[in-house]
């Protein structure tokens, strides 16, 4: 049986796992390895690595020094995963993406390099074929109320309206469109639904639903009524409780066939 | 050929020694032979035959009789040939390669075929051994085995419609999914495969 996919979203900071709440104060949670033994236990569907400052940079914002891709982390990440794994942050050549794909890394993430380069989205495809290519847009309400492309870790406008960028995104060889809701994120009140149905109807690929999943029935609505192909999700796989008490989960098996059996929609 | 690096990692989570190689010497001295692939199909049969190693595959797989294992593009390329490309596939199995059809289908789905699925084993076969239909495999492909002798599948899945997902010829064997992604259920697969 086919069911959409459920895919916890794993920010890295410094080398340890962080959550954030709108893309601000990241909170230290804990080892990435020790999350990705829990998650091979689990048998997460995939996992997705984000390096939160690799396209930020450090040092003071008019002067940012660039981080380095941390490769000898994510090797040790990849060998312990045992289901596929994208990696996103910082990536700007194909050089790059050639020795993600060497340590074992299926997919990579590209945000901030395709709204200054889109070309480069194109040269990737071509190159590593479209499936291994997924464009993830950071989307928020700007104060005119109108949603916007942000970069750069959501520090960067772009004057991008996400609709738009996502199709052209799409038309340049993205194999999947990973639609990231700054103002849902950590919030866990649920997914804006409704910007990820107008993106997943206005493009054919697959589109990844990420920011906002509280409970499992919002897994259900982005699937449902926001025409996902896959959620994504955060805080809702490593927080417990109202204090949010740092705790590794993920859906059971049953529980997600049982969710997803019931729904006429197909992919 | 995205894919190298996590079958090495696999092989050596399992303690199996394995070698990455592009050298005609190496595939004649292997035991055992995966055939991986991400990507297109010309660029695919263009590497081997770039590489030289065509003639050290054929040495190995058709006269020696050692077991090889194509996975994803790799299954696809032991067909004669593929509606992805121009280039003659190896033509170990009598079989083509299409593109996934939903033309007449009342709810068309997302191509390419992503994500977890089963592989219903057709037959008894030690590739499938302990494998049921509760096993979950990773997929992500767009084009899939077709008008394959159903004597020759040895596993099938379901999307929109069934098409072979695991097929066997002697010591030829192609899986359309990624065992070395696919949790324990894909370790079935790999550990069958070098148990043979």
């Amino acid at each position: 049986m086919f069911r959409p996919r459920i895919i916890p979203c794993l920010l890295l900071k410094e080398k340890g796992l962080v959550k954030t709440i709108q893309f601000k104060d990241p909170h230290y949670i804990g080892d990435p390895i020790n999350a990705v033994r829990i998650f091979n236990d689990k048998e997460a569907d995939e996992l997705i690595f984000l390096d939160i400052m690799a396209s930020r940079g450090s040092g003071f914002f008019r002067f940012p020094r660039p981080v380095p891709i941390a490769f000898d982390m994510i090797a040790k990440i990849s060998r312990e995963c045992m289901m596929p794994l994208s990696y996103g942050g910082g990536i700007t050549t194909t050089e790059e993406i050639k020795k993600l794909f060497g340590i074992g890394v299926e997919k990579v993430i590209i945000n901030t390099q395709a709204a200054e380069n889109p070309g480069f989205i194109r040269e990737a495809s071509d190159f590593f074929g479209n499936q291994s290519i997924i464009v993830s847009i950071d989307v928020r309400k700007n104060r005119k109320g109108k949603y916007e492309v942000f970069i750069r870790g959501g520090t960067k406008p772009t004057g991008k309206d996400p609709v738009q960028f996502a199709c052209d995104m799409a038309t340049m060889g993205a194999g999947e469109l990973m639609i990231n809701s700054i103002d849902q994120d950590g919030t866990m009140a649920g997914y804006d639904t409704g910007l990820i149905k107008t993106i997943a109807d206005a493009v054919s690929v697959p589109v990844i639903a990420c920011g906002g999943a509280g409970r499992i029935e919002d897994l259900y609505d982005a699937y449902v009524n926001g025409h996902a192909s896959a959620m994504a999700a955060g805080s809702m796989f490593v927080f417990h409780g109202r204090k949010r008490a740092v705790l590794i989960s993920y859906p059971d098996r049953r529980e997600l066939e049982t969710l997803f059996s019931e729904t006429a929609r197909t992919l | 050929m995205g894919n190298l690096g996590s079958i090495r990692n696999t092989f050596q989570r399992l303690n199996i020694e394995s070698q990455i190689t592009s050298k005609p010497e190496d595939i004649i001295n292997a035991e055992k032979i995966i055939l991986p692939g991400v990507g297109a199909f010309d660029r695919g049969m263009h590497n081997i035959n770039e590489l030289g190693l065509l003639p050290a595959l054929r040495t190995s797989v058709l006269t020696n009789h050692v077991p090889i294992l194509g996975i994803c593009l790799g299954m696809q390329l032991l067909s004669n040939r593929s509606e992805e490309g121009q280039t003659n596939g190896l033509g170990w199995i009598d079989a083509e390669t299409i593109h996934f059809v939903f033309d007449s289908m009342d709810i068309p789905r997302k191509i390419p075929h992503m994500g977890w699925n089963s592989v219903n084993p057709e037959r008894e076969d030690p590739i499938v051994s302990g494998v049921n239909s509760d096993d979950r495999f990773y997929f992500v492909h767009s084009y899939h085995i077709s008008g394959i002798d159903e004597k020759l599948v040895t596993g099938t899945t379901e999307y929109g419609y069934t098409f072979p997902s695991l097929i066997r010829q002697d010591n030829i064997f192609g899986i359309q999914c990624h065992p070395e992604r696919s949790h324990r259920s894909g370790f079935k697969i790999l550990q069958n495969f070098i148990r043979l």
